[in-house]
């Protein structure tokens, strides 16, 4: 039924998002890439997917200003679908936004605990996160001013209110206070694709959920990981994974009982991807693996193949080109966000092992099409 | 909702309770469908039948235009070559329409003014009859038929402007979904075709 009656209001962006997905740098692409020898060749076999954006680049940019152009050009389409977006889909693509504002939000609250000038923080603020009241969170100078204008000006109002005091500002960790609001987000996102009426029933349900359900199951597997020799206490690991996803409620009971990545492999022995991605890490033998993922800037899993973290990002990598064989849905929008944000991390991996010398590692990027 | 869930039960046993008083008081034969039926003239049938099937068709028509349209729209902008290869599917909703207009041309021809009692001949009864479902037939045909191939056409914008090579497939099939209005263009042929023009001699 979606068929009949999706492209009155969806129509257009939908052709405008595939069109964009078709422009995203192919396997073929990223081998002349990784052959380049200097930034400039990488900007140069860049220029046909990015042209203007990176024209003011001057001679042998730094990998990181060549990133900020490659997201200036996803924050500008973004910003024209979301312009053209109109009723759900333009809701849903406020959801989409809300992740990074929360970033944005967490940045601040650190930076306004330790003191820091804000105004420099907004220029490190992720672009996409960005709302037009943050400034005024500038304004504020200690932490519960600052807590009472992000539950007046920000859309995250919901995802505070209720969980966090602006005495747990003060006292717990960032990465708490963030995940905590990462958890409501997620669960508000799943209500939100499950429950909105022009959403409930099409396919945009079924691809969303299973791309949110992976998510949820993955930032609980993160947080499990992570919270390993730290003073994370059982019980509020536990309030920290979302209330869906696959390993729900087995698995995220047995997680947050897991004591080291063998209970982590042991909690996700019912959901076979997850059991297979976990064997390919060589975590299931203990000890070693569970680095940090190469992308993500940590030292880890070039002898021993991939890491966990490589192997989420592949396995959302997959869900997103698989959203793409589904029509008439918005599910697309967010998929082409996540390839987007992947090809900015591929070119940033890539330039940056050039920059480095460190060709031998060059092919760890992720390729999709 | 449940407001209209509760009129609607209220209505319907309101009914069965008078339907079953007059059935059983023998007075059933008051509701008399043949009847009720003969009762309304056959220009009245013939009139209603065109103007579904053209109305029908051209709603089906647009409905399917306005799914590959904002399609193409979408599309063409990252990829320009698609807008003229996929006016073809504009034009096979199009076709739909057209399928409409000839039919109730040829329906219409059939209606001639009769005066008086004359009217009311067996002949003329079949030719209103013919001419209203006819028009039903063709009209439901080509509205299923014009969103299907909107729809088809709406995918094979979107598959060109990934890959030029899967056009002339996704044409194909589209071409079956095209071909659905006319079957219901010649069994509607063939059924008004049976039935003569309206005449007064009886």
């Amino acid at each position: 039924m979606e068929g009949m009656f999706y492209n009155i209001t969806g129509g257009y962006v939908e052709g405008i998002v595939r069109g964009y997905r078709n422009t995203l740098l192919t396997g073929q692409n990223y081998g002349n890439l990784t052959q380049c020898e200097t930034i400039d060749d990488i900007k140069l076999q860049l220029g046909p997917a990015y042209g203007d954006f990176l024209a003011s680049l001057p001679p042998n940019p730094s990998t990181s200003s060549l990133a900020d152009k490659t997201l200036d050009k996803l924050v500008a389409e973004f910003r024209y679908v979301q312009a053209n977006a109109t009723g759900s889909l333009s809701k849903f693509m406020d959801y989409l936004t809300y992740a990074y504002m929360i970033d944005n939000v967490a940045l601040l609250i650190t930076g306004t605990l330790h003191e820091r000038d804000t105004r420099e923080l907004l220029e490190r603020c992720h672009p996409l996160g960005w709302f037009e009241t943050m400034p005024v969170l500038c304004v504020a100078t200690n932490i519960e001013e600052l807590y009472n204008s992000v539950l007046i000006e920000t859309p995250l109002a919901p995802y505070f209110k209720g969980s966090l005091s602006h005495q747990d500002l003060d006292e717990l960790n960032i990465e708490i206070i963030r995940n905590t609001l990462y958890k409501n987000y997620l669960e508000d996102f799943h209500r939100f694709v499950n429950e909105e009426p022009g959403i409930k029933g099409t396919p945009t349900q079924e691809v969303m959920s299973e791309a949110l359900e992976f998510e949820a199951d993955r930032r609980s597997i993160n947080i499990t990981l992570n919270s390993f020799g730290t003073e994370l206490s059982k019980q509020d690991r536990r309030k920290l994974y979302p209330n869906f996803g696959r390993l729900h409620p087995e698995g995220t009971l047995m997680l947050s009982r897991a004591e080291d990545a063998e209970g982590v492999r042991i909690a996700v022995d019912g959901v076979s991807d997850y059991r297979d991605m976990m064997d390919q890490t060589g975590m299931s033998g203990g000890g070693g693996g569970g680095g940090l993922g190469n992308q993500s800037g940590g030292v880890g899993g070039d002898t021993e193949g991939k890491s966990l973290e490589d192997l989420f990002y592949e396995r959302e990598m997959q869900i997103a080109k698989m959203s793409f064989t589904f029509q008439f849905t918005h599910a697309i929008v967010y998929a082409w966000v996540k390839l987007r944000e992947q090809e900015i991390r591929n070119i940033t991996w890539i330039a940056e092992c050039i920059a480095q010398n460190q060709k031998d590692r060059i092919g760890n990027y992720i390729s999709v099409f | 909702m449940g407001g209209l869930a509760y009129g609607t039960y209220g209505a319907g046993s309101a009914l069965t309770v008078i339907g079953l008083y007059m059935l059983f008081q023998g007075e059933g034969e008051a509701f008399n469908v043949g009847a009720f039926i003969e009762s309304i003239s056959p220009y009245a049938w013939a009139s209603t039948g065109i103007g579904l099937c053209i109305g029908q068709s051209v709603v089906g028509a647009a409905w399917g235009i306005f799914i590959t349209g904002t399609s193409i729209l979408g599309g063409g902008v990252k990829a320009p070559r698609i807008r003229t290869k996929n006016l073809l599917s504009i034009v096979f909703c199009e076709v739909v329409a057209i399928y409409g207009v000839i039919t109730s041309i040829i329906l219409s021809s059939k209606v001639a003014n009769i005066n008086g009692d004359a009217l009311h001949s067996g002949n003329n009864y079949f030719t209103g009859f013919a001419i209203f479902w006819s028009g039903v037939l063709v009209g439901m045909c080509n509205l299923v038929c014009g969103v299907s191939v909107g729809i088809n056409g709406s995918s094979a914008a979107l598959a060109d402007a990934a890959d030029p090579s899967l056009f002339v497939k996704i044409l194909i099939i589209e071409i079956f979904s095209s071909v659905l209005g006319l079957f219901g263009l010649i069994i509607g042929l063939l059924l008004s075709g049976q039935a003569g023009d309206f005449e007064a001699i009886s």
